[in-house]
């Protein structure tokens, strides 16, 4: 899928190990909007200190909600929220937290180095203002006002005023959307960076490769409930659970341009599950090499033939249900 | 480390919470000065329109024992110092809000209080900066005579009159959408600027508008604006200042009550 997510675990930069110590803890939090809408529905979460954590899910899981109960910008219906041992609007826990929202825009009319100058100022012992140009990216552009900024570079101050206050625990709303290959990639290295920093992040993410290459720990939501918990590998081995196997490596994904119907494929030996989106048929086999020649020989005009091992956004679909 | 420890700096509380308003502030103002859509209609409006009734249509005129020039020159500051206070408030409150920029200083240590006083000083500094330019064409090309101490007045009613306007920005802020508030505000500010005689004094309006001017909270400041001047003005002193007193008393409650839908909603 990428070439981040295919490095092997003991190839990444070494980070301390993450403690047993919660910093922050959703404790069954029931969260019911005024127009009915459950978002978080009973969601418990810890995080631990000095972990990468990413809450993964669909757009409209919950994520963000989740986020905003963390940092006391919303409270919960019932159920509690804890951040350093405090409630998340203590003044002392928010000194200690930064955040980087999915929907935040600063102010275009300001620079890069007032909107930083501005954030250090809230809090009493700043991250130095060289360091957190450095660590965010920023060299060059510090005179630039916002609104002349590409998308990726707002991102990264965005990030930059995350990282003001040299803060112990760091939300991560979506860091990385909308943004390119090139510059998530960039921002990828720049959360790894503060990983191995001790830091603990929580970071919620659409992007699949994005938990996999970052996350120690995944935490995968659905419709405002936790569906899936665990280290990268656990994860994608209960979603392939889910797709009727027993191992992940097993299990192959044959996608292609067919005439064949679903009906027909589900027959084939081997095969678990077929879905057709667009031009191309989506086929979940446990024995790839014959279901591969029996395709082949009831479709000739078969074609843009693709075979990959399951990777986590597989599980996270067979989890999420969005896959049949 | 244990989650009870700060290792705060001995700065005490207050000195700290005074640097992050003063810093605050001298970025509010510079971004507002940045951002020609306002500062370029907020400062110009009240210049151009005084340009032209106050200097150019200016023939010597009185109105009973009042110069047009410095009667328009009233008018025209508390038209700027509202128009300041409305968009400074009401429009850049009600952006902060929509771009999500208000959440991230709302999640930082930053203290509430810090962020609307630093807007409101904006709105005042601006009031002050309008009020002074239209005296300095009074007095240059309106023939208009102004003392010290009368200068001195106009300055310090700025500071006060900016209050119940910049209550009525954060209620219109919080109650419209982002999308809707440059337009409402404009709705109100403009037909409220008429009623309450800023545009063309009151004697020169219908009886029925004159009654209704009490409503006005641009009448009240007028009228003491006037007063400033040593003017007799219409109604009593005291009841002007009651005037503008219930009005920022109304305009606090609704944005109370707006603000407590906005959290329930999020």
């Amino acid at each position: 899928m990428s070439a981040v997510a295919e490095v092997p675990e003991a190839d990444r930069a070494p980070r301390p190990c993450p403690s047993t110590e919660a910093v922050a803890s959703l404790n069954h939090v029931t969260k019911r909007f005024p127009n009915g809408v459950v978002a978080l529905d009973n969601l418990s979460l810890t995080l631990r200190r000095g972990e990468v954590l990413a809450l993964l899910g669909p757009n409209g899981a919950g994520k963000s909600t989740a986020v905003k109960l963390l940092m006391g910008l919303s409270s919960p219906t019932s159920g509690s929220v804890n951040i350093f041992g405090a409630d998340p609007r203590n003044h002392a826990a928010r000194m200690r937290t930064g955040a980087m929202l999915q929907v935040g825009r600063a102010p275009e009319m300001l620079r890069v180095r007032e909107l930083i100058d501005l954030f250090r100022g809230y809090y009493p012992t700043p991250m130095a203002y060289a360091e957190i140009i450095q660590v965010a990216g920023l060299e060059g552009i510090e005179s630039r006002l916002l609104g002349q900024l590409s998308g990726g570079q707002k991102q990264r101050v965005l990030f930059a005023l995350a990282l003001a206050g040299d803060p112990d625990l760091i939300f991560l709303d979506e860091p990385t959307v909308g943004l390119d290959i090139k510059s998530r990639r960039g921002m990828w290295a720049q959360i790894e960076l503060l990983a191995t920093r001790g830091k603990t992040v929580l970071l919620t993410t659409h992007y699949l490769e994005e938990a996999d290459s970052l996350a120690q720990r995944i935490v995968v939501i659905d419709k405002g409930r936790i569906v899936s918990e665990g280290t990268p590998a656990e994860v994608k081995s209960h979603g392939s659970n889910r797709a009727g196997e027993q191992s992940s490596r097993s299990i192959k994904i044959i996608r292609c341009a067919t005439s064949i119907s679903t009906h027909a494929l589900e027959k084939i030996p081997g095969v678990t599950g077929a879905t057709v989106n667009g031009e191309i048929t989506t086929i979940l086999t446990s024995q790839a090499e014959s279901t591969l020649r029996e395709i082949l020989a009831l479709d000739l005009s078969l074609h843009s033939i693709d075979v990959q091992s399951p990777k986590l956004e597989d599980a996270f679909l067979a989890l999420t249900g969005d896959h049949e | 480390m244990s989650t009870a420890t700060l290792d705060l700096p001995r700065i005490s509380p207050l000195a700290r919470n005074l640097a992050i308003f003063l810093r605050e502030a001298r970025y509010e103002f510079i971004r507002l000065t940045r951002t020609r859509s306002f500062s370029l209609s907020v400062v110009g409006f009240p210049v151009v329109f005084y340009l032209f009734f106050g200097v150019i249509m200016n023939r010597g005129q009185q109105i009973g024992a009042i110069s047009v020039a410095k009667y328009v020159l009233a008018s025209y500051a508390v038209f700027g110092m509202v128009g300041a206070a409305l968009f400074g408030i009401g429009v850049g409150l009600s952006a902060d809000l929509a771009a999500g920029w208000l959440d991230l200083k709302r999640a930082s240590p930053m203290p509430p209080l810090a962020y609307v006083l630093a807007k409101c000083c904006s709105a005042v500094f601006f009031g002050i900066l309008i009020v002074s330019l239209l005296a300095l064409m009074g007095i240059t090309l309106g023939n208009v005579s102004l003392t010290f101490v009368e200068y001195a007045r106009m300055v310090a009613l700025t500071v006060a009159g900016v209050i119940p306007f910049v209550c009525m920005g954060l209620a219109l802020a919080l109650l419209a959408p982002f999308s809707a508030v440059p337009g409402i505000t404009n709705m109100i500010y403009l037909p409220m600027s008429f009623c309450g005689g800023l545009w063309v004094p009151l004697i020169f309006l219908p009886h029925f508008m004159q009654t209704f001017a009490v409503l006005m909270p641009t009448y009240h400041l007028s009228q003491l604006m006037l007063g400033a001047f040593g003017y007799a003005s219409m109604g009593s002193t005291l009841s002007h200042w009651y005037g503008l007193l219930g009005f920022t008393l109304v305009m606090l409650g609704v944005a109370a009550i707006a603000l407590r839908r906005l959290e329930r909603n999020s």
